[in-house]
């Protein structure tokens, strides 16, 4: 038997959320939800982690310090070592000071551009990705959650009812 | 689901639902470019050329061209840099403060106002940039391999720091933008019937789909990113300040000047904000979404800084008198008695006094007053960079080198110039982009839209 993909459309947020908590309630396990902005509390209950991407920005931005602070040792006080009006930089400590600007915004610039590149890759979103929503309409004001047989043991007629029991919009079944 | 207090005003008027909210800001996209829009952006556009031609002359002529002295060695250039910079200020602020705060009507002016950031930033940039007289010489600021000694930047002047935190600000705005944007182009990308179109808006919305996996890293990244811009706004026109107060020239080198430049610089971004919102809620009918109640609210965030500003006016004025300095004292009963006193107290009027009429709840209310407010205040900021710069170094130490400052056609064009770069940029957003952030907008629809709000009370 082919598999079949649900594409299970709810005309509200609040619908949407009720039908996935009573349908993982019963056993089933929603794959994907698409929806034109973020629905708190739907998280736990499909089953999304918690991201790691500010762990990733610290990391980033902790590298960004790294840099800067041998970036300016190396030109300020390694290869060159600068006199500026009598007040020459022998050593990086004593001139870190003036170095706490630059290392600031070089951590920045690196934290919130390796978060941003990283949330980009991981998302698959870049400059001439195809759009994978089911429905163009779910950019706009619908909903849709995605099961499919492969991820749940009941047979497609039992996804079937168990779906139709909720506050659905529209239904459209495919094989794939 | 959280509710509202029913006491606070809806931030949605009418009775909208998600499609209205997509209808509403999609739909001036969709249709024929308005009349008005046309107007206004053939002026910009003209206005915006006259600015290139101006620059084309400095490069070719040299900075010369300007009414820089050897005792003004900065005047308009530098004026009209932090002038921009600090207009930029507002839109971050919007973002990634008020982000923070969970204040919910930011999310109706936070495009336009981010858009306004990125823009009000560029034009900054061109005055230090063509300052620099080779301009093509301008990636000297960044420390590159080189064979010249090897010769590095140097890290120990406020100026190297301006350039990082500059280009960070810029950077780093522009991603915060762009990353709210992706998913408003694709709800576009979705609905557009024009094939052209539809390809154009495919490519900006970068494949998105609004999978949940995709939203929760999306309110992850701009909370992240909200959290570490909002010392950078603050970090980059401290910065911009240290210009001045790292210097020993008296009335730059004070210590107060970091957080007066910052509060004078929301002020003035703030009135930027007014000033573009005003015109574009009525031009584009957004008055269902940018009512009032936010043009109140930003009204009293100029009060509050414009009397922060005030008071940094007067401390620094009562400082110079009490530091015992004769120079530091000079230079400040310059300012006010001197042969450009006008230009001080056109700023004492323009950024102190006349928004204290902001306390009166009818004023503040009022979108023609407030309209006329905010490009006094744009005015007055502008004047008190003017002040800043200009009278603290036209009288020098020695009386023998005092000099006086007169702008050229070239600084007057280059500063014009500007201004129609600017409005030619923001009027392309509007004309293009989605100009509020219309799928934020949907998830306060329910906690503070007014229908919804009417029918939940208890």
């Amino acid at each position: 038997m082919a598999n079949k993909v649900f594409h299970v459309m709810y005309d509200d947020d609040q619908k949407l959320l009720h039908a996935a908590e009573k349908l993982v309630a019963q056993g089933l396990r929603v794959k994907e939800v698409f929806s034109p902005f973020p629905i708190h509390g739907l998280d736990p209950v499909i089953g999304v982690k918690r991201t790691r991407l500010a762990i990733c920005s610290f990391l980033y931005a902790t590298t960004g310090t790294i840099l800067s602070i041998l970036g300016t040792w190396y030109f300020m006080v390694s290869d060159w070592d600068w006199n500026i009006g009598g007040k020459p930089n022998f050593t990086w400590i004593e001139n870190a000071p003036a170095f706490v600007p630059v290392m600031f915004e070089f951590s920045v610039f690196c934290g919130a551009h390796g978060m941003a590149l990283t949330y980009l890759l991981r998302n698959g979103t870049l400059p001439g990705m195809p759009a994978t929503n089911p429905d163009p309409r779910t950019t706009d004001d619908k909903f849709v959650m995605e099961i499919t047989t492969e991820d749940n043991p009941q047979s497609a007629q039992e996804i079937e009812s168990l779906i139709r029991a909720t506050d659905v919009y529209e239904l459209s079944i495919k094989d794939y | 689901m959280f509710k509202e207090s029913n006491i606070r005003k809806p931030l949605i008027l009418g009775h909208k639902t998600y499609h209205d909210i997509t209808q509403d800001i999609v739909g001036p996209i969709e249709g024929p470019a308005p009349k008005q829009w046309k107007i206004a952006f053939t002026i910009a556009l003209i206005v915006a050329l006259y600015g290139v031609g101006c620059i084309m002359y400095l490069v070719g002529v040299g900075i010369g061209s300007w009414g820089l002295n050897k005792t003004v060695g900065w005047a308009w250039d530098i004026t009209n840099f932090v002038w921009w910079v600090g207009i930029g200020h507002a839109g971050t602020l919007i973002s990634a403060v008020l982000l923070l705060f969970r204040q919910r009507w930011r999310m109706a002016i936070n495009r336009s106002a981010e858009a306004m950031t990125i823009f009000a930033v560029m034009m900054a940039a061109v005055f230090p940039v063509f300052h620099m007289g080779r301009v093509w010489m301008a990636y000297w600021t960044l420390p590159l391999p080189n064979q010249f000694g090897s010769l590095w930047p140097n890290f120990n002047s406020a100026l190297m720091w301006d350039v990082f935190a500059i280009s960070t600000y810029f950077s780093v705005s522009l991603v915060f933008w762009y990353i709210g944007l992706i998913p408003d182009f694709a709800t576009i990308r979705d609905r557009i019937t024009k094939p052209k179109a539809k390809k154009i808006y495919g490519i900006l919305s970068f494949g998105w789909s609004g999978r949940a996996k995709h939203w929760t890293r999306f309110e992850e990244v701009s909370l992240v990113l909200a959290g570490i811009a909002t010392p950078l706004v603050f970090s980059v026109h401290s910065i911009v300040s240290m210009d001045f107060a790292t210097s020993v020239v008296p009335g730059w080198h004070t210590t107060i000047f970091p957080p007066y430049f910052v509060s004078g610089a929301i002020f003035s971004g703030f009135a930027m904000v007014q000033t573009l919102l005003l015109i574009m809620r009525k031009t584009m009918k957004l008055e269902a979404y940018i009512h009032l109640k936010h043009i109140e609210y930003m009204n009293i965030v100029i009060i509050v800084t414009g009397s922060i500003v005030g008071v940094a006016y007067l401390t620094e004025l009562f400082i110079s008198d009490y530091s015992g300095v004769q120079y530091e004292s000079y230079a400040f009963i310059n300012r006010f008695s001197g042969p450009l006193a006008w230009s001080y107290w056109c700023m004492m009027t323009c950024n102190v006094i006349s928004p204290q009429l902001f306390w009166f709840k009818k004023l503040r209310t009022n979108l023609v007053f407030t309209f006329v407010m905010s490009i006094i205040v744009n005015i007055g900021m502008w004047f008190e960079r003017f002040v800043i710069i200009v009278t603290s170094i036209h009288r020098d130490y020695l009386p023998a080198a005092w000099g006086e400052f007169k702008a050229s056609v070239i600084d007057i064009g280059l500063f014009i110039g500007t201004i129609g770069i600017f409005f030619t940029l923001f009027l392309l957003f509007a004309r293009f982009f989605p100009v509020l952030a219309l799928n934020e907008l949907k998830t306060i629809l329910k906690v503070s839209g007014e229908s919804y709000k009417n029918d939940n009370k208890h």
